[in-house]
């Protein structure tokens, strides 16, 4: 009788398998945008504006046109006469490629240079004269509503103020009459400071328009190549059967790259132009003051409270900074994207929320930096008030969410703001976490070293998060619905190739989506080729951010193995000559019901659909499946960090950091840990140090890495990982998203365990990062600490 | 602009190329020799994704000119391993996951080796302290420092075995 297969060994469901893309990478042999070289290749940089606000008198190109080695130089007023000044953001918005009017930002596009070299391309746009008239810059919401402030987008016709979009959501009534009831109110006002997701590898692209054959190939650094090619299609109006969009080995996105940016749209249009191909690599500070932001919301909140505990209702408002340009990367219904799964794994009644963008003179945005839609933002200041509520009802921070947490029993669970929580087991998930940190020791602890003097702190932060959006009735980006796309081809000899819509950043497609395959096949993983990232060789998928891969790409993937193994089955039973109804399925192979000796392998079936198939089957044996979720996965963590607080100095140590995450099914429990581990560094760093500001002339603070702080090996400290696995019931191999969750629910675990190491002091917030001035501050003074700008510039 | 004869010895080749004094090491090595393993990821000297080996000390090729490297010998990471076989270092980060994106890699593995020729038995501590130069936005560092000490541990019992 046949070994049944060891699935593990194979590579399927659970191993941790080696990754595949490793051995390029470690070989230097890895192929980013940048490594590529195309014959005739000339070279583009961008020149940016040094102010925030000015209108343009004047520019002057004739000295850069005439340095040696300069082909192109490229003004806004140019590129009007192509139609592409301007382009439509994916918030239906528009923003400038190059200025023409005026610049709203520091870092602005305003022309660009291509020569033989960079350097060649860099002296050129020095030599570029522009002549600015002022205008007084807005850094912040208050100031862009303040009277008399300067309308920064005349450009758009009946834009009377600098207000973006208003939203509201949830039952304002109900919400209402839950509060009149409520024994306490706890409110808390906050700012989640601006950040940038900043990977490591810049933006950039290749442009190579073929004038004879009129087809245009870029190269570009993005996460969503069919989403950037039906744009380009849009914004350069070529048809979208001539532009292939190949995104390449990607040096980390993390939502960066999601959007199109002037300088891709420059590349193509100098491409064109020059009838050459143009490669335009952006250098780290105008990635980061140009680029989209993050984040950039102010909140102020409201929880109503029973005397027991119990939460009767929330109420929220967001003022949400979009600097110049309304660009964040989200599904068009939800103006300020997914805020509202704030508090969605609390079982509270009722809740409202209203939100409200504002244009300033700030780099636009924002992207889900590491999130689905803002959920960032969300899970913070829903944990950052459950704290100040136990707080303020004097009552422990454990009980106080236990109390609260939706129940095992509950699910499937409706928020007050109509979300669908798909399953969960939150309390075991926060008693692992207590049990593993130690809660009630820590406890003592504390108390302990307080009267020594000695301040130490204890943060939790439980949350749920939507992770794989859509569902395509309510998802969509600019009118195209979100699902997903996957295609499986299996070759005579058993070996496969899949193709897939999404796009990988450093989370290792091409080793787990076989494992998908593997694990509804058999196929050994290393006999499945994962293919992605060129629009010209995959179906068709909204691109890898928001945690959407596994649970919507993923989904398609093993939906498609299953397609291709109904086919397989027609064959099996042909051979075996026996009816379909008589052969059973085992990993790998299909045998005779009652006769588990009498089979054929998945190989097998494989030739015979290429030599030896059933009179009238259509020979071959592969198939493509489109994927759109019946609703998003939701994935549950538990963060517990202790810490101590320098009293003297407000420096603060991480002493331990506790996670505990439910990710449903894990398909390579290797690289879900790597996924956390590199989350939860994102959130230490935005509580600790990483955030960029401005001053009162607009001039960004955080504009490169000397200012930008981001934490090495020495600062970053060690996490202890724990799992809770309860599969999602909707998703076909019961997986959820896991590539950010540390990074929405750490921040808060952190500002809540300084936040408890100062809790004798009557302090209710310091705004992140905890830098230590500011932590020494709040000590010293017995007070809050705001961080919004302007920040006083060093001059 | 005028351009100057160097001769300096690339992963034991050795090179005679004609460059302008302004051309960084960085853009030497990935435009003229075509070793684009060495990343560029800064304008400030504070990622160290560029890093190679000068004489065996590891430095930031963007901060460095390539007329400075004129006799002297550069170990980049396609010097690393063999194409038959990872060096111990590549096969440490392969083992504990040390990679995700892989940019930063290339220029991790290069202090790596660096440190561990300096010490060859460092502790989880020394490890962070002396990659602090090399900036990683995926891993989150906890598994870089595993794959070092996988790497420490491999060379030295490969020391062993040599000296026995
Ligand atoms: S490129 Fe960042 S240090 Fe060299
Ligand atoms: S692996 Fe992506 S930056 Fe280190």
């Amino acid at each position: 009788m046949a070994q049944a297969l060891d699935e593990i060994k194979i590579g399927g469901l659970g191993s941790s398998r080696k990754r595949v893309e490793d051995d390029r990478f470690l070989r230097g042999k890895g192929n980013y945008t940048d490594d590529f070289k195309l014959p005739g290749m000339v070279h583009m940089e961008i020149l940016r504006s040094p102010l925030a606000h000015a209108r343009i008198k004047s520019i002057d190109t004739s000295k850069a046109w005439q340095i040696p080695g300069v082909h192109m130089v490229l003004t806004g007023e140019m590129a009007a006469q192509h139609n592409l000044a301007w382009m439509p953001t994916l918030s239906y918005d528009t923003q400038a490629v190059l200025a023409t009017d005026k610049v709203r930002f520091q870092g602005q596009e305003i022309a660009c240079v291509c020569a033989d070299d960079p350097y060649i391309a860099k002296d050129g746009c020095e030599a570029i004269v522009v002549e600015y008239e002022p205008l007084p810059p807005i850094v912040n919401p208050w100031q862009s509503q303040a009277e008399g402030a300067p309308i920064i987008r005349d450009d758009k016709e009946g834009q009377t103020d600098n207000i973006c979009y208003r939203w509201e959501v949830g039952d304002r009534e109900g919400t209402e009459r839950a509060f009149a009831q409520a024994d306490l109110v706890s409110k808390l006002e906050l700012h989640y400071p601006r950040s940038h997701p900043s990977p490591i590898e810049c933006c950039g692209s290749i442009a190579d328009y073929n004038s004879a054959t009129a087809k245009l190939t870029v190269y570009m650094t993005t996460q969503a190549p069919h989403i950037i090619r039906a744009a380009v299609a849009i914004v350069a109006e070529l048809p979208e059967h001539m532009i292939r969009i190949i995104s390449p080995d990607i040096g980390g996105g993390f939502g960066n790259k999601v959007p199109v940016y002037p300088g891709y749209v420059c590349s193509i249009l100098c491409s064109i132009l020059l009838a050459r191909p143009v490669k335009w690599i952006e250098d780290k500070t105008g990635n980061l003051i140009s680029t989209h932001y993050a984040r950039d919301i102010y909140y102020k909140g409201e929880l109503a409270l029973r005397k027991d505990g119990k939460i009767l209702a929330v109420r929220f408002h967001c003022d949400s900074d979009n600097g110049a340009f309304f660009s964040d990367a989200q599904p068009t219904k939800f103006k300020i994207g997914l805020i509202h799964s704030a508090f969605a794994a609390y079982d509270i009644p009722y809740g409202y929320m209203t939100a409200q963008g504002a244009y300033t003179n700030k780099a636009p945005g924002g992207v889900a930096y590491r999130c689905s839609f803002r959920v960032t933002e969300a899970m913070f200041f829903q944990e950052r008030a459950i704290q100040a509520a136990a707080s303020d009802l004097g009552m422990d921070q454990a009980a106080f969410r236990r109390l609260n947490l939706v129940k095992d029993d509950q699910f499937p669970f409706r928020t007050p703001y109509g979300f669908l929580l798909d399953s969960g087991q939150f309390h075991k998930c926060l008693d692992v976490a207590l049990n593993a940190i130690g809660y009630d020791d820590f406890l003592r602890e504390k108390e302990a070293a307080r009267a020594q003097g000695r301040r130490l702190g204890i943060g939790i932060s439980t949350m749920t998060e939507p992770l794989g959006a859509g569902n395509s009735r309510e998802y969509d980006i600019l009118g195209i619905k979100m699902f997903d796309a996957a295609e499986l081809r299996v070759h005579p000899s058993g070996k496969a190739i899949l193709k897939i819509g999404s796009q990988t950043q450093g989370q290792g497609h091409e080793t787990t989506f076989a494992q998908i395959v593997t694990h509804e096949l058999g196929i050994p993983a290393a006999d499945i080729l994962v293919q992605h990232g060129d629009t010209d060789n995959t179906p068709f998928g909204m691109g890898t951010y928001a945690s959407r891969s596994t649970p919507v790409a993923g989904a398609a993937t093993a939906m498609v193995a299953r397609k291709v193994r109904a086919k397989a089955r027609k064959l099996a039973a042909h051979l075996l000559e026996v009816s379909e109804e008589d052969v059973e399925w085992e990993l790998g192979r299909f045998h005779v019901r009652g006769a588990p000796s009498n089979g054929v392998s998945i190989q097998e079936c494989a030739m015979a659909a290429y030599g030896n198939m059933p009179d009238g089957m259509e020979p071959g044996l592969e198939n493509n499946a489109y994927y759109d979720p019946p609703n998003m996965t939701w994935p549950f963590a538990a963060y517990i960090v202790t810490v101590e607080v320098d009293p003297e100095t407000g420096v603060w140590d991480v002493l331990r950091m506790v996670a505990v995450d439910d990710c449903g099914v894990r398909i390579n429990p290797m690289i879900v840990e790597g996924q956390i581990m590199g989350g939860m560094t994102e959130a230490y760093a935005m509580a600790n140090m990483q955030f960029i500001t401005y001053d009162a002339e607009g001039n960004c603070v955080g504009s490169n890495y000397m200012d930008y702080l981001l934490p090495t090996a020495w600062e970053t400290p060690g996490f202890e990982l724990h799992e809770v696995v309860t599969p999602s019931p909707h998703h076909p191999i019961g997986a959820k998203g896991i590539g950010e969750c540390a990074a929405v629910g750490g921040p808060a675990a952190f500002v809540n365990a300084v936040m408890n190491a100062v809790d004798d002091t009557g302090v209710r917030n310091i705004d992140m990062p905890l830098l230590p001035d500011r932590v020494w501050e709040a000590m010293k003074y017995k007070r809050d600490v705001s961080g919004a700008p302007p920040v006083k510039s060093d001059s | 602009m005028e351009e100057r004869r160097i001769n300096v010895v690339v992963n034991e080749e050795p090179k005679s190329v004609d460059v302008e004094p302004r051309l960084l090491l960085a853009h030497f090595l990935r435009e003229v020799l075509g070793l684009t393993g060495t990343h560029i990821g800064c304008d400030t000297t504070n990622c160290g994704v560029c890093t190679v080996l000068v004489d065996g000390l590891p430095m930031k090729s963007c901060t460095m000119f390539a007329v400075m490297v004129d006799g002297k010998s550069v170990t980049t990471v396609e010097g690393l391993g063999l194409p038959s076989e990872l060096h111990p270092i590549q096969e440490g980060f392969r083992e504990e996951h040390g990679l995700q994106c892989g940019f930063c890699t290339p220029g991790m593995m290069m202090a790596s080796k660096a440190l561990l020729e300096e010490n060859p038995n460092p502790t989880e501590e020394d490890i962070r302290w002396g990659l602090s130069g090399n900036l990683c936005r995926c891993t989150g560092y906890q598994n870089i420092v595993k794959s070092v000490l996988w790497a420490a541990e491999k060379l030295r019992s490969e020391a062993g075995a040599i000296s026995r």
